[in-house]
């Protein structure tokens, strides 16, 4: 089979495995969706909170399908010795982490997909203004973040690591980046961390898409994409197959 | 023939450690060869820079012809690696993942065969996780012959297991003898080198310190034990030719009047070489 068949074949595999581990597609998939229906129901009143939430959810969906679940699961599977198995056998590298990355990116996709359709069904906020940028967006982060999930993976030590390390980054960055609130309600200390990192761009760049006038788009995939060259390099440079 | 594994003066240093310290060995096509040590003797080591996981540091290395380190898909599709311990997808049955491997072998086997040949068919659509730990172990070794490799790595492949997995596990080994594979086996069990292997190498301290057929192997082993019991004692002797000793002693026993209780002659077994030339290198 040439590499590309494989990367599919490894992609339907990925596929297969995701929806059989309950927890795991609870955490990725769920509970973002959770979030999103418990918030927007405390804010439906309010258009502006709302049209703050959607994009905010999806960027923060993007974030736990692409950077958590990647640095959660290559550490496991670094630690557990799958990679290691799979190094044994013929299986071109490139072939193997596209089939895992491709799942990831799908899971991304529809978690964008579904929080816009949450948010337009239940609580009345337009389609999106630019479905062209929010496909590119989404695209976009899901790059960046899963980049910079691989490289984090490098950075935990074990398995039993993994949930502590990824929830100390994840819950710490959804606050300070405008998922649930404007970040430019934040002390000025933490709005300038949070100017740093990239999930508030990715936000910025979701809102202008799904409800124009977020942000500069321009700067935020500027932002995006800084961090996507860093993850890419420190990804590839400290990849570890055991 | 060219041989299937060639080494030559293997060294292999992490920092100022020299884990391997010129090893040299080779294995010929279709032969099972054991590689025996304690642990920590560099037997691990060895054996991943033979499947490619690891770069040696000095010395020569071909495995079927082709240098491992290279890391060349034609030579990974021809080779099936047992890991010392290895984990794998939980939620994948025996026979999904005998099949998806299957896919990245340009000639694999049949996945039933092989789940067959391995003992694993009642299990197919259980879950990894569903299985015991000897079972596991055989799934590991599924997954290292679907590709239909002629040289085969056994990394302590019976660790863990109760007696009668053990022999099953051995005989499934001795199938692959028959079907023409190429074997190099790691053990710390040296009734398995005995049982298994046409030759072991004893390491120890990076260094190959015996080789040969497990029955012939090491100073000592040509040496035959008499024993047997005499006033409530066990008395033993060692000789290179127990014909003479058997003739003194029995005569004696007769002139005696007495009987030789409980007479044996042994040879030593391998166990008993590895402990004295073990013991011998860590004395000098």
């Amino acid at each position: 089979m040439n590499p590309a068949a494989l990367a599919w074949q490894q992609f339907r595999f990925e596929r297969k495995l995701f929806w059989r581990n309950p927890s795991a597609a609870f955490f990725n998939f769920l509970l973002p969706l959770l979030l999103l229906v418990l918030t927007a129901s405390a804010f439906s009143a309010d258009s502006e909170e709302l049209e703050v939430l959607i994009p905010g959810i999806a960027g923060m969906g993007v974030l736990a399908t692409t950077f958590t679940s990647l640095a959660f699961n290559i550490t496991i599977l670094r630690d557990e010795g799958v990679l290691k198995r799979w190094r044994g056998t013929p299986m071109p590298a490139g072939s193997y982490l596209a089939g895992l990355l491709a799942s990831a990116a799908l899971n991304a996709f529809l978690q964008v997909l579904i929080v816009v359709t949450i948010g337009n069904v239940l609580y009345g906020v337009d389609w999106p203004q630019d479905p062209l940028l929010l496909v590119l967006f989404t695209a976009l982060g899901v790059v960046c973040f899963a980049a910079l999930g691989i490289a984090f993976s490098h950075a935990i030590p074990n398995e039993d690591a993994a949930p502590a390390y990824t929830n100390a980054v994840f819950l710490p960055v959804i606050f300070i980046s405008g998922v649930f609130y404007s970040s430019d309600d934040l002390p000025e200390a933490l709005k300038a961390i949070a100017e740093a990192l990239p999930l508030k761009h990715l936000i910025d760049g979701l809102s202008e898409a799904i409800v124009g006038g977020g942000g500069d788009a321009g700067t935020a995939a500027l932002v995006v994409g800084g961090w996507t060259l860093a993850g890419l390099v420190l990804a590839v440079r400290f990849f570890r197959w055991e | 023939m060219t041989p299937a594994i060639e080494v030559v003066d293997l060294h292999k240093s992490y920092g100022s450690f020299e884990a391997v310290r010129g090893v040299s060995f080779a294995v010929e096509p279709g032969e099972i060869f054991g590689l025996l040590g304690p642990n920590g003797a560099g037997k691990t080591t060895t054996v991943e820079i033979l499947e490619g996981y690891r770069d040696r540091s000095a010395g020569e290395v071909r495995v079927l012809g082709r240098d491992p380190q290279q890391r060349d898909r034609h030579l990974q599709e021809r080779v099936g690696i047992v890991l010392q311990s290895c984990g794998f997808y939980r939620r994948v049955t025996v026979r999904e993942a005998v099949t998806h491997f299957a896919k990245v072998y340009p000639s694999p086997r049949d996945p039933e065969e092989t789940i067959a040949l391995v003992g694993l068919l009642e299990k197919a659509n259980a879950q990894t996780k569903d299985l015991s730990g000897g079972q596991r172990r055989r799934l590991d070794l599924a997954l290292a012959l679907i590709g239909d490799p002629d040289l085969v790595f056994l990394d302590e492949p019976t660790t863990g297991f109760d007696p009668a997995a053990r022999r099953t596990a051995w005989g499934v080994v001795r199938r692959l003898k028959e079907l023409g594979k190429t074997v190099l086996l790691t053990t710390h069990y040296l009734d398995e080198a005995q049982e298994l292997a046409d030759r072991v190498a004893i390491v120890k301290d990076g260094r190959i310190v015996a080789e040969g057929p497990p029955d012939s192997l090491g100073p000592g082993s040509s040496r035959y034990r008499v024993s047997y019991i005499s006033q409530g004692r066990r008395v033993e002797h060692q000789t290179d030719d127990p014909t003479e000793l058997l003739h003194r002693l029995t005569s004696d026993a007769v002139a005696r009047g007495e009987r030789l209780e409980g007479l044996e002659v042994t040879r030593p077994t391998l166990e008993e070489v590895y402990l004295e030339l073990t013991r011998e290198a860590d004395a000098a």
